[in-house]
């Protein structure tokens, strides 16, 4: 079934289909939407789940861990400084291997307030052991959502999944969304079954004291199971392109094949920079594009081309932009630009030149220090 | 002797069943074993821990270890309240309904930089025991200050004594009318475990706030952790109560305060306490003063409660 509306309602909608057992969340702009329309799913009897209408984000957290390791699905959704709330929870959830799936709506941090978009909440949560997904549509949002939970669950993964997407561009703009039948959602999605649960008949402690050397292990257990998620991400992304008919890899490549140079972008503004291609291509240029559906686990194998152009909506103050950073792991030439923060509008117009100035051999902050 | 209710009136009949196994690691002369021992046995084999940072998660012992004969689930410092709200839910979801999750907490967790999740989870309605053990200042991280810490107590944050009055937390847990709440200390283990079996049996959120006197952190002699208890009662520096469903009865040593036994000096229970050691004359006054205060208080609840036109 097609229906048309927002990101924050499809996730809502998502999360309905997924079936989770507690839900646990605080409003934030702008993300609110969500919350509001979960509370009438569960009030109106839609959704058989608890809903815990918690004090704070990091209690929302805090409350899907317990709920979690309990053995129940669970459910939140934040933004920005919701997100930066929750962090010490983030890593809490992550190091105890707690499927709990998070949707962020991406929001500029403070001050001064801003509401618009860029990647810094959640990209500040890099190391906290969530696999991390971005997406560009509403319908990548809804699919997204519901993979989550397969992949997150998983025994050969078992870590959170969070979901992020551009405040207002998505969070709040209609676009049409193909929604399967609960039937086959539950085809897709069994029921949760933990690896591990608290069991007042085999009672031992978790998360105590833990010696360096264990600690060590359980790092590396992780790191393992981060990699592992890159071959369970891809399994669950076809089979949902054998259900569902769209297939999702790590990244998605648009006209990459024979492209001089390939831009690659995450979120949003991957759907202008692909109408940008299309134009560029129109006058003979050779450019592709690379769209980032995980930034965890990183699909640096994946980005092989030989000259790749970074648009970063985020920023590592003394370093530069995140993601650029991240793929000097793949030893090509990277041209890197930062765009769009707190919600700076990035058309398709701006990827022309961004392309254009890349060709020059420019890079830096767009358009601040080059335009 | 067992009342009918499951009340016990001597400690030799508290059940046998051991849920704080050998192995621990506390401190020889720990208050904080002493209250759980109790609490489990009156809460049974059916619970689930919830514990933050605190020296109950160093005494529960190392990993892969465990020290306590129920599943307990670690959580950060502030977070127990609200974790425990996502265990309590996940129970009511997942038809385990004749569990019980308790938080088990310290003062700093409870008083200072747990009381908004606290405070969330009893304006909620969270089905759980919310129990804290309040030692009056940060042990797991060397005797610092709480907002539990008396005037006058040294601490390594308060070297000259502490200039400020501790907080009442238990009256702040008051306005929040939840169904169960209730003071005790380790020296009178019948009333602790009467309180944390009734406290059982009762639906929604249900706090008990349990005084426990550490030797280190007081400083007094480990042997005397039982007796230090005991001495905070019978001079009014703790006092014994329950409030069901509003309704505040004294009980114990306090109860009998109220109705004319002598209320002990405080200096008694003060001269036994090395944290206090340095107090001035003028110090001392002003604890008197203060303890008064607050027994002039109760002595008003108490008689509005035992009036005859209630
Ligand atoms: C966010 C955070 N801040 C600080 C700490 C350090 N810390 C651990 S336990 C503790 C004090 C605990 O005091 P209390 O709750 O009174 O329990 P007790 O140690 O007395 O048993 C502190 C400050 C921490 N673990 N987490
Ligand atoms: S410091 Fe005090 S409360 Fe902590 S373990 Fe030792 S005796 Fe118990």
């Amino acid at each position: 079934m097609i229906f048309i509306d927002t990101a924050n309602h499809i996730s809502a909608l998502a999360a309905k289909m997924a079936k989770p057992h507690v839900i646990a969340a605080y409003p934030i702009t702008p993300q609110t939407t969500i919350v509001e329309r979960l509370a009438e799913y569960v009030e109106s009897g839609q959704l058989n789940a608890d809903f815990i209408r918690v004090e704070s984000e990091h209690s929302a957290m805090a409350a899907c861990i317990g709920a979690s390791a309990m053995g129940a699905r669970t459910f939140t959704a934040t933004a920005s400084h919701g997100l930066l709330l929750m962090h010490e929870m983030l890593h809490w959830a992550g190091l105890a291997r707690l499927p709990v799936v998070m949707v962020n709506v991406n929001r500029a941090i403070g001050p001064g307030w801003n509401i618009w978009s860029d990647l810094n909440d959640s990209l500040s949560q890099r190391d906290t052991g969530w696999i991390q997904f971005y997406a560009s549509s509403n319908q990548e949002v809804f699919d997204n959502i519901i993979q989550a939970y397969k992949i997150g669950e998983s025994e050969e993964v078992m870590l959170p999944v969070m979901i992020s997407y551009d405040g207002f561009t998505l969070s709040h703009t209609s676009m049409p969304v193909e929604v399967p039948e609960q039937s086959k959602i539950d085809e897709f999605l069994p029921p949760f079954k933990p690896a591990w649960k608290i069991d007042v008949e085999n009672p031992i402690t978790h998360g105590n004291i833990v010696p360096p050397e264990p600690y060590m292990e359980i790092r590396y257990s992780m790191q393992r199971a981060m990699e592992r998620a890159k071959k369970i991400i891809e399994e669950v992304g076809e089979e949902w392109g054998k259900k569902f008919g769209r297939e999702y890899d790590l990244i998605q490549e648009y006209k990459c094949d024979d492209a001089d140079y390939v831009m690659v972008t995450m979120g949003a503004i991957s759907a202008e920079a692909r109408f940008a291609v299309d134009e560029l291509r129109k006058r003979g240029e050779k450019v592709g594009l690379v769209n980032l559906r995980t930034f965890r686990p990183f699909p640096y194998e994946k980005l092989k081309y030989e000259k790749m152009i970074v648009i970063d909506r985020n920023v590592s103050p003394g370093l530069g932009g995140v993601v650029y950073h991240e793929m000097k792991k793949t030893g090509k030439d990277l041209y890197g630009f930062i765009a769009g923060l707190g919600g700076v509008d990035v058309s398709y117009k701006d990827f022309e030149r961004i392309y254009e100035l890349a060709k020059r051999g420019k890079e830096g902050w767009y358009p601040l220090e080059v335009k | 002797m067992v009342s009918f209710r499951g009340e016990i009136v001597a400690i030799k009949d508290l059940p046998l069943d051991e849920y704080v196994l050998k192995g621990h690691a506390a401190c020889p002369g720990c208050p904080i074993t002493i209250a759980l021992r109790i609490a489990l046995k009156a809460l049974g084999k059916k619970t689930i821990l919830v514990i933050p940072a605190c020296c109950t998660a160093v005494i529960e012992a190392l990993y892969p270890k465990t020290a306590f004969n129920v599943p307990i689930l670690n959580i950060a410092f502030e977070a127990s309240a609200a974790g425990a709200s996502g265990v309590a839910s996940a129970l009511k979801m997942l038809q385990q309904k004749d569990i019980t999750p308790v938080v088990w907490a310290g003062d700093g967790g409870s008083y200072d930089i747990g009381l908004q999740a606290l405070s969330g989870a009893l304006e909620r309605g969270t089905n759980f025991i919310y129990v804290c053990y309040n030692n009056q200042m940060y042990s797991n991280t060397g005797i610092q200050r709480s907002g539990a810490t008396p005037y006058g107590a040294w601490t390594t944050t308060t070297w000259t004594g502490k200039k400020e009055r501790q907080k009442e937390l238990a009256e702040i847990v008051m306005a929040h009318h939840i169904p169960y709440i209730a003071t005790a200390t380790i020296a009178y283990p019948e009333d602790l475990f009467n309180k944390m079996k009734k406290a059982k049996e009762i639906k929604g959120s249900r706090y008990i706030e349990i005084l426990a006197p550490c030797p280190p952190g007081w400083r007094f002699d480990m042997s005397k952790t039982v007796e230090m208890s005991k001495l905070a009662v019978e001079t009014g520096a703790w006092v014994l109560y329950e409030v069901v469903n509003g309704k505040m009865e004294f009980n114990g040593y306090s109860k009998r305060i109220l109705e004319g036994k002598e209320r002990k000096p405080v200096e008694e229970w003060l001269k036994m306490q090395g944290r206090f050691r340095h107090l001035k004359e003028e110090e001392l006054a002003k604890i008197k003063e203060m303890l008064d205060e607050k027994w002039k208080e109760y002595k008003k609840l108490y008689s509005s409660e035992t009036s005859p036109d209630k």
